[in-house]
């Protein structure tokens, strides 16, 4: 290095004397490598033509690039949907629950009634808000919604409903009329695909969607969405070193 | 020089240059010599290729063409071939069909990450759906456990094991984001990978070179390698599926999330939005104005990751509580 800084024409000398030679040598070359390449090429476009097995009749630009849908898929032109749109089914329950008496009958068979058949004998106490203060049956349920009574859904007057804030009857598979009065931006989102699960199709053109009800997700005694087990873990490969990489 | 001493005295030439030129070499023979000399090595160097095919590669794998350039009687064919391989390899009688973007749609997806608890289902129903090698659980999605009050993904953790959501965290699913501008098919040197016109980003599995320069670009961590042959009963093998989808990829090929087109493509949900039990993500049509997808967009605070790339996803966050 001290020597090039010392000298630096001997050093321009010796550089010059090298490129001449290289380029000597490097137009030699190129002149072998333009008569091999020419030759390989000749030879490739030969080969390739010969051996290629696909038609080459049609001109590149007349290939198609894209190839462009032009019927629908089968599933969903032999279907037609009624006007136009299938339908969004809601889940709903089958009615009006039935309790576990924790007796079988003769011939094996889980016996269960309706709430009204204990219910119809029994005058409602409107004292009793939650599960702690009753003293016989429903006593193990949990309940936690907030600051509502077991009689702001249920119906006092026939136990095989419930009744909106109004006290109008309301079906038990209509509990989505129920839950909406209070919870209006979840009905909102829900109604814009936006809250709930679904399956089915994104396009109601070609088939239909199947949406959870509220107290599919949410027991509507106890509403907090539960906590879960995660089961399914992929083994990424830099997965397995990560432990040993310490966050702040 | 060589050729005028051969002219003169060939016995005293101790290099002669070519049998054929026994009966008084000039300067054209030898130049001659030399070009079909070249030639047929030329030649030979053409063919060499087809010596290096490997064992479970067909000829007519190897000379199958890009995507775009099949003809539908080839696709008929490679599709054909494709399906008989499976037959081979896995046991399975799959169908493999090419689903292709239906005009005016464009997709995208949100995910609501006050919803999202980390379950982890989604990963599971994306591993069963698109044929994922079962020797390792892969899966196009990852969900990352955050901190609150950051967006780092890079402090994100994808191995907690134990009861979800936890007080302090929130979950977050990342996968393709289906960029608008994305860097992974810039990338690409063989084109093996590109933009389809309803926004998903698809991959030639068999014209992927395996390089993982697209892995490398992807600012999501999005995309992933086949390090084995994936391993499936014939069982777990999904039968329906699509060339630029879930059918399942050769070793040594780069492979994506594809918003499941197999599926959406004939109007059907992604798998993963199906099996999500919180109800966390929407999917649609963004060009339609009344779509689920377009109202989520214009009426909640959506944001996408890592905006400041330029990358324009078309996957997007909120928070809504």
């Amino acid at each position: 290095m001290t020597a090039i800084r010392d000298n630096p024409t001997k050093v321009i000398f010796h550089r010059d004397l090298r490129l001449d030679t290289a380029a000597r040598r490097s137009g030699l070359s190129l002149i072998a490598t333009a008569t091999a390449t020419s030759c390989v090429i000749g030879a490739a476009v030969l080969c390739v033509s010969f051996f290629w097995p696909q038609p080459r009749d049609l001109p590149m630009a007349e290939m198609p690039r894209v190839p462009v849908l032009t019927e629908m898929p089968q599933h969903a032109a032999t279907q037609s949907a009624p006007n136009g749109y299938y339908e969004v089914t809601i889940h709903q329950p089958d009615g009006p629950p039935r309790i576990d008496i924790g007796l079988t009958s003769m011939l094996g068979e889980k016996l269960n009634v309706a709430c009204s058949t204990c219910h119809a004998t029994r005058e409602p106490n409107v004292v009793n808000r939650a599960t702690k203060d009753l003293d016989e049956f429903h006593k193990g349920m949990g309940f936690s919604h907030g600051n509502l009574s077991c009689l702001a859904c249920h119906n006092p007057k026939d136990y095989d409903t419930l009744h909106l804030a109004d006290r109008t009857p309301l079906d038990f598979q209509q509990v989505m009329s129920l839950c909406s009065q209070c919870h209006g931006t979840q009905r909102r989102d829900y109604d814009h695909g936006a809250h709930g699960g679904m399956t089915g199709y994104w396009d109601l053109s070609r088939g239909p969607r199947v949406r959870n009800n509220c107290v599919d997700c949410h027991s509507p005694h106890q509403p907090k969405f539960p906590k879960m087990n995660p089961t399914f873990k992929p083994r990424d490969r830099f997965l397995e070193s990560h432990n040993e990489v310490h966050h702040d | 020089m060589i050729s005028s001493d051969a002219t003169s005295d060939p016995g005293k030439n101790s290099l002669p240059i070519l049998p054929i030129l026994n009966n008084g070499s000039t300067r054209r023979t030898a130049l001659k010599g030399v070009a079909v000399t070249l030639g047929l090595a030329a030649f030979g160097k053409a063919l060499w290729p087809l010596t290096t095919i490997p064992e479970n590669v067909s000829v007519s794998e190897f000379l199958q063409q890009h995507y775009k350039e099949l003809t539908e009687e080839d696709k008929t064919a490679v599709f054909k071939r494709l399906e008989e391989e499976t037959k081979q390899h896995y046991g399975a009688s799959v169908s493999i069909a090419d689903q292709r973007p239906i005009p005016g749609v464009k997709f995208a997806y949100a995910i609501n990450l006050s919803k999202c608890n980390g379950n982890g289902k989604c990963m599971e129903a994306c591993n069963k759906e698109n044929n994922h090698h079962r020797g390792v659980d892969q899966s196009y999605i990852r969900v990352l456990e955050m901190s609150k009050g950051s967006l780092d993904l890079g402090k994100g953790s994808t191995t907690f094991d134990h009861t979800v959501p936890q007080d302090d965290k929130f979950y977050m699913p990342v996968q393709c984001q289906q960029c608008d501008n994305p860097p992974c098919v810039t990338v690409c040197p063989v084109e093996a990978t590109w933009k389809e016109d309803d926004g998903i980003v698809v991959v030639d599995y068999n014209w992927c070179i395996g390089c993982r320069y697209c892995e490398a670009a992807c600012p999501y961590h999005a995309r992933r390698f086949n390090w084995e042959k994936p391993e499936l009963s014939a069982e777990e093998v999904n039968p329906n599926q699509g060339y630029l989808s879930n059918r399942i990829r050769p070793q040594g090929t780069m492979e994506k999330c594809h918003f499941c087109l197999h599926r959406t493509r004939e109007g059907r949900q992604p798998a993963c939005l199906e099996a999500c039990p919180t109800g966390a993500r929407v999917f649609g049509n963004i060009n339609d104005p009344e779509s689920d997808i377009n109202w989520v967009i214009k009426n909640k605070r959506v944001f996408v990751l890592k905006e400041e790339l330029g990358t324009q996803p078309s996957f997007f966050y909120f928070f809504d509580s």
